[in-house]
Parts: C-alpha cells; structure tokens; sequence
C-alpha cells in the first residue's frame, strides 16, 4: 500500500501539531486538499523506551538471578525426574488436590519433566526479555520478483540451452517420451490398488443369518439357525422372553465358547459386523406393521443391530416409546413401524430378520434378511 | 579456508598490510574447530550468518504458528517412543497384563500393546498423553493460526502460495490425526472406523471396491492397523514435514508481514533479530510449550482407552465422538437429512452421508486454500502486502471468516447435540433441528453484525482522529456554555487509525468501446464489479490530513463560540486552579 509513496522510517516529519495552527486559512472552505497531501506520513520509529534492566545495573543483576533461579529449577526438575523415575513404583497411586488419586509414576514423572522443560523455557524467555538487547531493527524488504533479465534468462536457458537436445525437432523422441512418462507409474498404480483388497462378490449382501460363513468367497445356502444370546451363547426359549425386555443375539455358530474363546467363526469380527441383532417383546397391540407381526413370533421381533446410516450398532432401546436410538448420529428407529426411520439422517429402516420357534421351543430364523444390513452402497439394489 | 588461493607478492605485505585476511572462514575458525571444520567443506558460514542476523516482527499473534510448529515436533518425537512398545496388529492376544479389569479378555494386540504402554511401562502413559494432547494442540493452533492470517489479509500477495501449502497441512493434519487416534483398537476408536468403513462404501459406483480394498476386505479385516498405522508413522509425517518444510522456507524468503504502526512500511520489517533474541525467545517457547504439554499430561487423562474396552463391532458406547477437529464432518452427518438418499434404477445414492463425509472434508479446505484469488478477484490488486490489515479495515473479508467460521462452529457443535441433550435437559431433536436451521441462519447473521461492527468501530477511529478522544472534562466558558474537552492524539497513536489505505469498488469499463462494439469480457468485468461492490460499496475509508484540518477548522466553531486560545485559556485556568 506504501509503494507510491515509500517511506524511510522516522526521516518523515509528522503533520503540524494540532495544538498550532494546521489550517491554511488562506485556502477558505474550500472542499479539497487544502494544499495538504493525500495521505498522513509515517511518523517513524517511536522512541526507545529504557528499561530497568538497561538503565539500573541493580535491576540488570536481579534480572541475572531470577534467569538463573529459572533455570536452576529446571536442572532440579530433571534430577528429581531421574530419581523418580526409579523410585516411584508402577504400581503407587497418588492423591492430588483437585485432579484426583492417580498413578504416582506418572504424576511424578509428568510434574518434574514440566519443571525440567518450563525452566529452560521461562528462563531463556526472561533473559531475552530483561537482558538481550531490544532495540528494535529495521530490515528493507525487495520485491520477490526476479528482475526482468533475470526472467529472460531463466526463459533462455529453459528454451534455448534446452533446446540444444533437439526435442522440439525430433517429434518421434518427444511423442514417445511423452507416452514413456505418461505410462510408467501405471504397473505401480496397478499393483497397490489391485491387491489391496479382494473383491466384494455378494458379501455385503449375506450375512450369517444366509446359513453360515459369509465372506466373499462364502455361498452360504440357508438353514433355519437359533438365536443365540451375546455373548453368553445360549438359545433363547421364547417363553423366557417377557414384554418389554430386548436381547443383543448372534446366529447359532458363529460365537465362539464364552470361556475358553474356541469355536465360531473363523472371520469373528467381521460376521459380528453384519449379524449383530436385537431382539425385542412388544406386546402385539402396539404393533402397527402387519409384516412386523407376520416376521416376529408372538410380538417377538427381530431387527439388525447395525444402523443402516453408517453402521453403527443401534445401541440405545427406550422401552416405553419403542424408539431405537443409534449414539453415532442419532438415528432414530421406530419399532412399532418396522423400524422405520423417524428421526435422523438414516434413510431406510432397519432390516427385519423373520423368526419362528423350532420344536423345543427355541427362537429360529425363519429366513436370512431380506435385504443387506447395515451403511447403503450403490449396487445395493 | 587456511590455503590461501592467491599469495599475495612479497611487496604487497610491505606496505602496511596487515595480516591476511581470511574473508568468508575468519569467523567460522574463532567459533570454534568444528564450525571452521564444517565451513570449509560447506561454505555455510555466510547463509548462517545471514539467518542469525535475520530480523523477526514482535506480535503474540506470531506465536500461534509457532505453537504449531512445536506440538509437531513434540509430536514426532514422542511418537518414535510410542512406536518402540506399539504393535500395530489385530492379531488375538489374552491380556495379561497389569489393568485388572480387562485380565483374560480376548484382544488385538494393538490395543494390548496400547494398555501395556499405560500401565506397564514406565513412564508410557505421560508419553502417550503428551503425544495425544500435543495433537490436540497441534491441531487447534493450526486453526487459530489460520484465524490470524485469515483476518489480518496476511495470505495476500507473494502469500497466497503459501496460504494454500498452509490449507493442505491443515488438511493433513486432522487425517493424521485421525489415522493417529484409530491406533489403539479400543471400542470408541472402532467405531470411528465402523463410521469411516460406512462413509467409504456410501461413495457412488465404486465405494464398496473403495472399501474392500481400504480394508483388505471385508470389514473390520486385519489389515486396516497396520495400514493406518503406516500412514500415520511414514506416509503422513513424510508429507507434514516437506509441506511444513516449504511453508517456514517461504516465511523465511519472504520475510514476515508485520502489523503497521509507527515506523513500519511495506518496505521494511521492524523487529528483533534471530541471534540473539528469537534464539532466545523462540528456542525458549519450545520449551515453554512442551512444559506445559507435560503438565497438561500429568494432571488431566485424555483418551482413557482401558475404560472402553477392546474393539467389538456389535456394541457401543452412548456418547460415541471423534477428536474435536473430526466434530465437524461428525456433526454434519447428524444434520443431514435422510432424504438426501436416492435410489433409481437399483442403484443407491446416498448424498445423506457422502455430502458430509466425503465431499465436506475436502470441500471445506479446497474453499480455504482458493479464497486468496477470489478476493484478489474483487480487488484487481497486484501489489505485494507485508504491512497487515487491522480486521475492522477490511470489513466484507472479517465478516466472510465469521460467517466461516460460525457454519464450522454448528457443524462441530452438532456433533455433541446428544451430550447437550443430556447435560441442558432438552430434545435431541429441537436441538438438530436447530443446527439445522442455524447452519443456514446463523452464518448470514454473523456476517451482518461482524460486518456492521467493523463499520462501526471503523467510523469510531475516523471520529477519535477528527475530533480527538472524550477527556469526559467539560468546561463551562464565563457566558456559561459548556463543552468537553477533546484530548489530541500524539501523532504515534493516530498514525495506525489513518494508515491505511482508501478502498473503492473496481469501476465498470464501458461495455462497448469507442467503435461501438461490444467487448467480449464485459460480462466477467461485470461480475468482478459486483464482486468488488460486494467488498467495498460501504467502506469505511480512513481521515486524510485534509479531511483533519477542515473538521478542525469547522470542529471549533461549533463547539465553542470563542476562538480556540480563549477555550485554551480557561482550561489551563480550570486545571491551575485544582491544583
């Protein structure tokens, strides 16, 4: 903004003192300049103010003990951290006012290492804040542009000396090289985004629930299968089910022993990941969904756990409204609607799984899920 | 350089010449053995002692990115410890380790080595939490970093290139950060990743591939640790480094915008040089910023992960939310509606999610790094800055960040509408709601009163130098008229309220010229006007000396009917006789 009129700090004078007489009144009102330029000058560097430190060598050598004191606490913080560090068993806890009881190696260790660094810290800033000369400095500034010769040569050298390869005669060279350029980092490319991953085949699609292992290799062929309470894994006797009262279920096979972790699927986590359900008793009345009815058993229904918006797991049952709430984004399922999204950034509801009793009296998937659980993805369908 | 390339004729010493002189190694050899060691093979005694001698401008300001600069570094150090005890595999171990609670459960070993490095190694968990909330830190003083050189026009030509550097390492910064914090496999971190695994598979035509191959197949998998963990310990501090690198290179070639005052021009900068007091000082913040890094760790737990347990993706923990920095997209995923879902033709879109989690990421940074070259669209200005603007100078740029930042600030706030819910006792959804409507709203509303208030405080500093400040003194003259007294400015104190410079909108050229034909650009011309009004219809320009001296002139008839010295008189008279 100053480069039409640059200036060199404190050789401008100021404009007149106000207290004298700044109007040229020999100008009347006249609307303008008044004689007066555009602009205000820069006043120039304010005068250096002395401090304590410069002006009382007292002060300079109190200045001198607290810097030293400063880092004397640090050298102290490091030799306690070094002590500590082999006194303080892991196992000690602490009490500290206001914080809490807390592990004593690590309050200790943490305090000291803060002394240790806030020491050097604290004192090379007050060193160059009462003792360090400040007297402030003035550097010029040039333009960041190169100057116009020294453009051209650039272009030169560019055009002329790289010209000498004879690239721009010889198109054969320039074209194949250009393509030789273009094409190298193809294998690369290939290579990392080709083996990554496999590919998904039908795997987002089936779950445990289709008849067993449902990765994307898996062509599970379906058999009805128990619902399994998580993680005690033991089947769910239907009666045992009252009104109001919500299971977190895994099919039958897939969980391994609670105990001694043997046994399930081979891809636990990964099946986890798409068969979590939630099984839940409403009583019947309040059902408004006739598919709801007719997929459930007795006013027993089964829904995916995994949210359809992102999938988390729906972690949240309010048994007086029937709402099913995810803690993620705060989708909110309607269980007497299907689950049907009633609040939210979910858009579809939660997938139902059609359940039955088998002869003892066990609750049974009837069918796998109708549709694949948990985020949307394109070829969803 | 102790074999002298030229001896010089025997004559030549004779003449009063004194000992030789060894021009550019003199200095390097009284340092020292080493440095003289070092300076002949390199020659880097004059480029050091440029840089020691290079003066820095003094502003707390200057200090944000200086605190970024450090928590990095505190960060890349503490995370070589961290890798010493981390290991990054979800191979399934049975922890036995010291933390009762979780004795005998089944868990990635990413998350036993985690618990080990907390509660078995000495010393690991202070080092674990420096490194957290180092990132954390890194994190905010990045973007309050951004506010300064945002809001004093700091990014303006030559800067604008490194404006957008500045924009990518915000960029890499959070997604570092992220992959940072997916490390330990304990639930809350899981289900950052579920929600990631699900933002991936949302992306058009080919998110599940996306997601297959980011997962090595299907979810959770057993490769995303160890690749988050490869970018997070060499891809990414590979890229913050050499970005970061660029970024102080060009500070440094530059040189730093300073604030105008008095004796500071575009021209020059005003300040302390590197040796010896920004050693001092900078070298001392270091410190000072680790040391308080280091106690922040000591006293207060940050990402307790023993507590949450090791990950399962079946359950869940109420109150599930990102670092502070990934609460925006979070944020704008709870306020995007589901409608935003489509399907046609059997295929799924789902803007619901890829808007907030896809598209609003990049989006967000992209219009960061290019708002340089839409303001210098409005202003046609190619001059070099260096002196920076006071916000209230620049009123349109100031409320434009407001605005910006209020949008951020609903989206990140969003993204604890259920914690709100639960501690102010009101509706979840009267609360997304309101951030619905807010993130509509309440830019626009900021923008206004940001906008009104920079006028405002604009008009006040043309008033405090046209009429002086209120001195609260009133004086009544013999006639009995009263009037208060206005104290003067000294010329220092009023020189940073006129400095600046007058600001008009760009002045359309005629469409046609003088030949009656219609210019092919007049429609982008048009465009740029409106633009420029946009930025400068209402600017508030500063007093010029002219403007001084007739309100001067005008200011005394007003105010006191006798000449100015009879007024000048009775004060001195008021103040001798309280004394």
């Amino acid at each position: 903004m100053n480069e039409q009129d640059p200036h060199t700090p404190g050789t401008e004078v100021g404009r007149p003192d106000p207290a004298g007489d700044p109007v040229r009144l020999d100008q009347g009102h006249v609307e303008g300049t008044g004689g007066l330029p555009e602009r205000f000058t820069n006043p120039g560097l304010p005068t250096h103010v002395q401090r304590m430190a410069d002006v009382d060598e007292k002060a300079a050598d109190r200045a001198e003990k607290q810097v030293a004191a400063l880092f004397g606490i640090s050298i102290v913080g490091t030799l306690l951290f070094i002590v500590l560090y082999f006194a303080v068993d892991l196992r000690q806890t602490v009490f500290i006012p206001g914080v809490g009881t807390m592990n004593a190696s690590h309050a200790a260790l943490g305090v000291t290492l803060a002394f240790s660094l806030l020491g050097i810290g604290l004192g090379a800033v007050h060193w160059a804040k009462t003792l360090m000369p400040d007297h402030e400095v003035v550097e010029e500034r040039h333009p960041m542009r190169a100057s116009d010769e020294d453009r051209a040569e650039a272009v030169r050298v560019v055009t002329e000396e790289g010209g000498t390869s004879q690239i721009s005669r010889r198109p054969l060279i320039k074209y194949t090289l250009g393509g030789a350029l273009g094409l190298f980092a193809l294998p690369l490319g290939i290579q990392v985004a080709g083996s990554l991953g496999e590919m998904p085949r039908a795997s987002l699609s089936q779950t445990w629930w289709n008849g067993g292992p449902s990765g994307p290799h898996d062509e599970p062929e379906f058999t009805p299968l128990r619902l399994m309470k998580d993680p005690e894994n033991v089947p769910i006797l239907a009666s045992d089910v009252t009104i109001g009262s919500v299971y977190h279920v895994m099919p039958e096979g897939l969980l391994p022993d609670p105990v001694t972790y043997e046994g399930g699927a081979e891809h636990l986590l990964e099946e986890k990941a798409k068969a979590a359900v939630l099984l839940m008793r409403l009583d019947p009345t309040v059902i408004r969904s006739q598919k709801e009815l007719d997929w459930g058993f007795e006013g027993i229904v089964a829904y995916s756990k995994i949210c359809t918006h992102v999938g988390c797991p729906v972690g949240l049952y309010e048994q007086q409204t029937h709402h099913l709430l995810c803690p993620c984004h705060q989708s909110t399922f309607d269980v007497t609607q299907d689950c049907k999204v009633i609040f939210g950034p979910a858009k579809r509801p939660l997938p139902q799984l059609p359940i039955s009793v088998d002869d003892e009296g066990y609750l049974v998937s009837t069918a796998p899920f109708a549709e694949a659980v948990g985020p949307s993805f394109w070829e969803r369908g | 350089m102790t074999a002298t390339p030229n001896p010089r004729p025997a004559d030549a010493l004779r003449d009063g010449d004194v000992a030789q002189a060894a021009p550019a190694s003199a200095g390097a050899r009284r340092v020292g053995g080493i440095a003289g060691w070092v300076d002949d093979r390199t020659g880097a005694a004059k480029p050091v002692g440029y840089l020691m001698k290079k003066v820095f401008p003094d502003h707390w300001s200057f200090m944000l990115g200086e605190i970024a600069m450090y928590s990095m570094i505190i960060c890349l150090l503490t995370g070589v410890f961290l890798t010493f005890w981390y290991i990054p595999s979800v191979g399934h171990v049975i922890y036995d380790g010291s933390y009762v609670p979780l004795r005998g459960v089944e868990m990635s070993e990413a998350y036993a080595s985690t618990l080990n490095i907390s509660f078995d190694i000495k010393g690991g968990l202070i080092i674990r939490q420096i490194h957290h909330w180092a990132a954390l830190l890194f994190t905010v003083a990045i973007v309050v970093h951004m506010f300064r050189v945002f809001f004093t026009g700091a990014f303006r030509k030559p800067r604008e290139l490194n404006w957008v550097i500045g924009s990518v390492l915000a960029l890499l910064a959070i997604i570092e950060g992220f992959a940072g914090y997916s490390l330990p496999d304990d639930l809350l971190s899981g289900t950052g990743i579920r929600a990631m695994a699900g933002f991936v598979q949302t992306a058009p035509v080919i998110g599940t591939y996306l997601v297959y191959g980011i997962f090595g197949g299907p979810y959770p998998g057993e490769m995303i640790i160890p690749r988050l963990y490869s970018a997070h310990v060499l891809l990414l501090p590979a890229l913050l480094v050499g970005l970061f690198t660029v970024h102080i290179a060009l500070v440094a070639l530059q040189k730093h915008t300073q604030f105008p005052g008095p004796g500071r021009t575009n021209d020059n900068v005003v300040g302390y040089p590197v040796m010896p007091v920004y050693a001092a000082k900078a070298g001392g913040f270091f410190f000072i910023v680790f040391g308080v890094i280091a106690l922040i760790s000591a006293v207060i737990q940050i990402n307790p992960i023993w507590g949450y347990g090791p990950y399962d993706p079946s359950p869940v923990t109420a109150g599930s939310q990102p670092d502070w920095y990934m609460g925006f997209a979070d944020g704008a995923l709870r306020l995007l509606p589901g409608w935003l879902e489509f399907e046609f033709w059997g295929y799924t879109l789902s803007l619901n999610i890829a808007l907030g989690a896809l598209v609003l990421l990049p989006l967000v940074y992209f219009v960061l790094a290019i708002y340089p070259f839409v303001e210098r669209l409005a202003t046609k200005d190619e001059r070099e800055h260096h002196l920076l603007e006071r916000p209230r100078n620049a009123p349109v740029r100031t409320g434009i960040g407001m605005a910006g930042i209020t949008a951020y600030s609903v989206t990140m706030f969003a993204a604890g509408n259920d914690i709100m819910a639960i501690r102010l006792g009101l509706s979840i959804n009267d609360i997304t709601w309101f951030f619905r409507i807010g993130f509509f709203v309440l830019p626009i509303i900021a923008f206004w009163v940001t906008k009104r208030t920079c006028l405002a405080l604009q008009r006040r500093d043309r008033e405090t130098v046209l009429h002086g400040r209120e001195s609260g003194t009133i004086i009544r003259t013999p006639e009995g008229r009263f009037f208060e007294r206005h104290e003067t400015q000294l010329p220092e104190d009023q020189w940073i309220l006129v400095q600046h410079e007058a600001k008009r909108p760009l002045e359309i050229e005629p469409e046609v010229d003088e030949h009656g034909v219609v210019r092919p650009a007049a429609r982008k011309d048009r465009l740029r006007a409106a633009l420029s009004r946009f930025y400068f219809a209402d600017a508030v320009n500063p007093v010029t000396p002219a403007e001084l001296a007739a309100a001067q002139h005008h200011g005394h008839e007003a105010e006191a009917i006798e000449p100015a010295e009879s007024s000048q008189q009775i004060e001195s008279a008021e103040t001798a006789g309280r004394r």
